[in-house]
């Protein structure tokens, strides 16, 4: 069965994650009349669009061998702006909560390229402190969209498909082919493979990761603003977790947090996974509490198998 | 293969014309220390120029400043008649100066096309990859290397040797004038080395200057034409290889001559101290069987890959046997980790010093009672006077030269960072002490050391398993010899009473010629 | 041989004995500017360093103090624990939610062996199926956090007779005019301390988190070692829910949210390096009291409490930055 570990590994034509999500596909299928049908499905897109944009971003951030904590704070303040704004009109709304994710993003990325200190921390500092800068803004005050424009996006159709979900998937493509067809694609798995090397090749090393924390901001940024026209509104707690949500989503895809490897397919199929398993069981009527649970031990689970079949690869000793 | 059937100087037809490069008073500080002290240095075309030295003798520190990773602080780089100052690695690239790294420079999970062309990817508009531009350039340049891999090859899959030939590819993608190699074939297994020697080759027919960096004096003799020799960061002379000798090389390197004390091996044996019977762990080596006795210093020598240092591990309870027993002391032992070997007498120095041997950011005195917390602690609490008792002790005995205990052993030469290990394992009173390539990247004077202290411990009674690919080595301490080939023993010899030919013979998978065979059990 | 490097040494050493106030400074810079904080609140709040404000300060910031004590040892043994906000949780709604159920003395118990089981499932996987930490603790957070939400059916709990009960003194109580938390928080970093710079175990935990692979080939129990350490985690998670339980005498179910960030906060300020094989408790204690002394000081001046964190971020990078900085002898990184 050396295929099968092949498959497994992801060497093969399919990912792993993508086998997992056609099995709970199947299997919620026979639980729930109503899990295939279209509407349920655009559903499902809808819902993990939020996670997903910003899963996007992640990939590409932890491919580079950094990762950011602070997606969920950057979120939550885009939103805040988007709808706090709109006194000057959305369009301005919109773009100043955009610009938020940019600025947040490049001073992230800039300060671990210029100080060196690793993206962990810089990123946890930021999550603490623009959460800060969320509170300072709306003196913890929640807003409401008065715009009807504004709330109706997040509900808005072409055709039968969603906006938000064409959003995304538009969005997927674009950022698979960048990473796949591109100079700084490429580049950001060279820098996360072997820092030293691409250093010597004369690679702009922090050009590239500030880019990539720059990406990953104006990612947030939008899941954040397309959150707020989901809600018509904003709180100031929101998007917390979603740091835990969109690393679970980019790890299950098969990216290492140790950088130099992952995809953006894989990271669709994790996404998509953590939607479909939060929304068959709610169709099965299984509490949210339950969710947490099983995806913390899915996780868990695709650890281990991951580790297996790293262990037999090499011939070391695994300390 | 074998150093005596070595054609010397093969390549001597080369071109003795000007140089194309000149390094000339370079100097280099760093803090509080003076690394190179005007140091020069040049290279003809088509030339392989040796660059020897100990460690800590500025051989890398001067191709480094040569390939602009560090700028020195003073002296002159002239390239092909014109000055040069490189700010970094790319510029010297540009210019011709490459430098082949002793640790592999790639990244795993990319292909071989992006790692040859690594920091100039070919790009079309809109920042795209060129990919046909891009696989046709590496082919051409694999070409050229008789590589039988492709360009669509991901490196994560290759062997080292296939690594090291992508490393050489890179070299080639700017037109290379000089091309520095540091310490290429210390990754290499004796297969690999003669591919290496003909790129080599290949290079000098272009006109290309090489820098050969390595401590193997057989290779230097086979493929220099000029030796300089660096001693404590000053230049200290260049010789033609062609009228020079290893014995006068090592003089200038260190100082004086070195002798190989090959008579002073222990005599004396006891009982069987370690019996493997058919040890097999599956898929890594198999059906192993040999011994070694208290007081013998037993050689286990093949090539990298062989099993070898599995083996090692298996004994010392890193791995765990599908197949065999191993005995000690006549009594079939299960070693379930390494604790348990500790706690069973074993002792194992590892390959790789300083990721399997230190704690690099610990002091030395800390590294030295690590394996042996027991005895310098009472009620779990450290007895940090009876540790430093037990530190002077061995730092006295083996003369490990540091200022302090206090000094991290990041800090240290390889040769003291070696004894501090060696000092590890001698404080757990071990009765069995196998070394893995004991004396890898050492400079020749530490060397020496550590050959006579094996000597020693073994009349001492220890029970002593030398792991080496270095057959100087395993000749000078071994009283016998096994020899591995993929996996398995393909002969033991006595070690006073064995020809160079036939040791390459059992390690390469040859049949050899009336070895003693693979015999379980040596006459004792 | 090898001169070179002792010269190097040499001058090193010599370098160090002139400079050697400087160096200290340098080296306690953290503590440097733990007094220069301090001396700048207490020029706007005269209040700011009395007795009873610096003592509620302390005891405010046990909570995160003793968690942190046990992190640290984590993080000194090569890994992390995120898992401690939602294990905060866990314990504090057991504990409470068990105390009018069978009593004070059995919840208490019950809430330590449960705590530290949860612990050890951390251990296991870390340590004996040697996965990464960072995505386990990711992963036990979520779980964690839903088994309190399936135990507590999504409600909060609390204590009934809240007045009678001898299970107020953890979070309550005075001993010798000292808050029961402070005591607590003191005797675990001590005790922890101690372990840590002077047994055998806490050299074995230093040598896992330096080089992983050494310790293993020198003979260190290395499964064991990392297992142990989110033992300790555990516990400390285990007292720290103790005290909270028993100040606030009821719980939410989310009531450990965000801790992890809190502590993890305060051990890096401290100065204790995430790679592993260094750090101290002391460090710990102090990078903890900086963060409670900003918030407390903050609030005196009649900032909102969110205010804070605008600090807590630039001071955290700040001194990280710093602290590479002079390592590297120069400010900024010089790659493009």
């Amino acid at each position: 069965m050396i295929n099968m570990k092949d498959f497994l590994k992801g060497s093969g034509f399919i990912q792993p994650i993508w086998v997992f999500v056609i099995a709970i596909t199947v299997f919620f299928s026979f639980m729930s009349e109503y899990f295939l049908s279209v509407g349920n499905l655009s559903n499902i897109l809808v819902q993990t669009s939020t996670i997903g944009l910003i899963a996007l971003g992640m990939t590409y951030v932890m491919i580079n061998g950094n990762i950011d904590l602070s997606v969920g704070a950057v979120l939550g303040l885009a939103a805040s702006l988007s709808v706090g704004l709109q006194d000057y009109g959305i369009t301005i709304a919109v773009i100043a909560a955009l610009a938020s994710g940019l600025v947040l993003g490049a001073i992230n990325g800039l300060i671990v390229w210029k100080t060196g200190v690793n993206a962990f921390i810089v990123t946890l500092g930021a999550m603490i402190g623009v959460r800060g800068l969320i509170f300072v803004y709306t003196e913890e005050q929640s807003f409401y969209a008065t715009n009807f424009a504004f709330s109706d996006f997040g509900a808005a159709s072409i055709g039968p498909f969603p906006v938000l979900a064409i959003i995304f998937l538009v969005c997927t493509l674009v950022m698979h082919l960048v990473l796949k067809k591109t100079g700084h694609g490429r580049n950001t798995f060279a820098v996360g493979g072997n820092p030293e090397a691409a250093l010597d090749a004369g690679i702009r090393i922090g050009r590239h990761m500030m880019i990539n924390f720059i990406i990953v901001g104006f990612f947030a940024a939008l899941a954040g603003v397309l959150l707020a026209t989901q809600m018509g509104a904003a709180t100031p707690n929101l998007g917390r977790d979603y740091e835990l949500w969109t690393i679970t989503a980019v790890v299950l895809g098969g990216t290492k947090l140790t950088g130099g490897y992952g995809s953006i397919t894989g990271t669709l199929g994790g996404v998509l996974a953590i939607g479909i398993l939060r929304n068959g069981m709610n169709l099965m009527q299984v509490p949210a509490f339950y969710v947490l649970v099983i995806l913390g031990a899915i996780l868990i689970s695709v650890l281990i198998i991951d580790q297996r079949l790293n262990v037999h690869a090499s011939k070391g000793v695994s300390i | 293969m074998s150093t005596a059937a070595m054609n010397r100087n093969a390549a001597h037809g080369a071109s003795s014309s000007s140089p194309v490069l000149s390094l000339i008073d370079i100097t280099k500080k760093f803090p509080g220390v003076v690394a190179l002290n005007k140091v020069s240095f040049d290279v003809r075309a088509g030339e392989v120029h040796a660059l020897l030295g100990e460690n800590g003798a500025g051989k890398s520190t001067l191709m480094k400043v040569l390939a602009g990773k560090h700028q020195p602080n003073g002296g002159k780089i002239i390239l092909a008649g014109e000055e040069k100052s490189f700010e970094n690695p790319k510029q010297a690239k540009k210019s011709g100066i490459v430098l082949i790294h002793q640790e592999q420079s790639l990244v795993p999970e990319m292909s071989v096309a992006e790692n040859i062309f690594l920091g100039s990817l070919p790009l079309k508009r809109g920042n795209r990859v060129d990919w046909k531009k891009l696989h046709a350039d590496s082919t051409e340049i694999l070409k050229r290397l008789k590589c039988t891999f492709s360009s669509r090859d991901m490196v994560s899959n290759l062997s080292i040797a296939k690594k090291q030939m992508v490393e050489i590819a890179r070299a080639l993608v700017f037109t290379p004038r000089i091309v520095v190699f540091d310490e290429p074939t210390a990754s290499l297994t004796d297969h690999e080395k003669p591919v290496l020697y003909d790129i080599i080759r290949n290079l000098q027919e272009q006109g290309v200057g090489i820098v050969y960096i390595s401590h193997r004096m057989d290779e230097i003799f086979h493929l220099s034409q000029r030796i300089s020799v660096l001693r404590d960061g000053e230049y200290n002379g260049t010789l033609n290889t062609a009228e020079t000798s290893e014995d006068e090389v090592t003089k200038l390197m260190i100082g004086r001559t070195l002798e190989l004390d090959h008579a002073s091996k222990p005599s004396e044996f006891g009982e069987k101290m370690l019996e493997l019977r058919h040890l097999t762990v599956k898929g890594v080596f198999e059906d192993i069987s040999f011994n070694v006795r208290k007081g013998e210093i037993v050689g286990m020598y093949g090539l990298v890959g062989a099993g070898r240092s599995e083996v090692a591990e298996t004994i010392f309870g890193l791995r765990q046997p599908s197949a065999g027993e191993i005995l000690l002391e006549g009594k079939a032992e299960t070693i379930r980790s390494s604790h348990d070997a500790v706690v069973k007498g074993i002792a194992l120095v590892p390959e790789d010093r300083k990721d399997q041997g230190l704690i690099l950011g610990m002091n030395c005195r800390d590294n030295m009672t690590l394996s042996a917390l027991g005895s310098v602690s009472s009620m779990g609490f450290m007895k940090t006077g009876e540790e430093k008792v037990v530190y002077d002790k061995y730092q006295q005995a083996m003369k490990i030269k540091t200022p302090s205990w206090r000094q991290k052993v990041g800090n240290l030469s390889g040769g003291n960072q070696q004894k501090i290990v060696i000092g590890k394992w001698l404080h757990t009173h071990p009765k069995l002490l196998i070394l893995d390539e004991p004396t890898r990247g050492i400079d020749v004077g530490s060397k020496a050391e550590i050959h006579a202290l094996i000597k020693e411990l073994a009349r001492s009674g220890y029970a002593v398993l030398v792991i080496s690919s270095e057959m100087p080595e395993v000749l000078g301490v071994s009283n016998r010899i096994i020899a591995m080939y993929d996996g398995r023993v393909t002969a033991e010899f006595d070690g006073d009473a064995v020809s160079e030919d036939k040791l390459v013979q059992a390690i390469t998978g040859q049949n050899v010629t009336d070895a003693r065979g693979p015999a379980p059990a040596a006459s004792a | 041989m090898a001169s070179v490097e002792q010269g190097k040494q040499a001058i090193m050493l010599n370098k160090k004995y002139k400079a050697g106030l400087l160096n200290f400074l340098s080296a306690q810079g953290i503590l440097v500017f733990f007094l220069i904080c301090m001396f700048a609140f207490s020029l706007f709040s005269e209040q700011f360093l009395s007795q009873s404000n610096i003592m509620t300060v302390v005891r405010q910031a046990s909570i995160i103090g003793i968690i942190a004590v046990g992190v640290t040892v984590v993080i000194i043994g090569g890994n992390l624990d995120l898992s401690v906000g939602s294990m905060l949780s866990f314990s504090t709604v057991l504990v409470v939610d068990l105390h009018d159920k069978i009593g004070p003395a059995g919840a208490i118990i019950l809430m330590f062996v449960l705590t530290l089981l949860i612990g050890a499932v951390n251990g296991f996987l870390i340590g004996f199926m040697r996965l990464n930490s960072l995505i386990v603790t990711l992963a036990m957070l979520s779980a964690i956090q839903g088994l309190v939400l399936i135990y507590s059916g999504g409600k909060n709990v609390d204590i009934a007779n809240q007045s009678d009960t001898w299970f107020a003194f953890f979070g309550r109580g005075y001993v010798l005019g000292i808050a029961v938390p402070v005591i607590l928080f003191a005797l675990l970093a001590i005790i922890v301390q101690v372990v840590m710079s002077y047994t055998s175990y806490g050299r074995r935990i230093f040598a896992v988190g330096g080089n992983p692979a050494a310790a293993v080939y020198s003979g260190i129990r290395k499964n064991w070692c990392v297992f142990s350490t989110y033992l300790i985690s555990a516990f400390c998670v285990a007292c720290a829910a103790l005290v909270l339980g028993s100040r606030v005498m009821g719980s939410q179910n989310n009531v450990g949210q965000g801790y992890e960030l809190l502590v993890l906060a305060g051990i890096i300020l401290g100065g204790t390096s995430l790679l592993g094989g260094a750090g101290s408790v002391w460090k710990t204690i102090i990078g903890v009291l900086i963060l409670g002394f900003i918030q407390n000081g903050l609030l005196l001046l009649g900032y909102p409490y969110y205010t804070q964190w605008l600090v807590t971020w630039v001071i955290i990078i700040l001194a990280v930055w710093l602290d590479l900085a002079n390592k590297r002898k120069r400010l900024f990184t010089t790659h493009s």
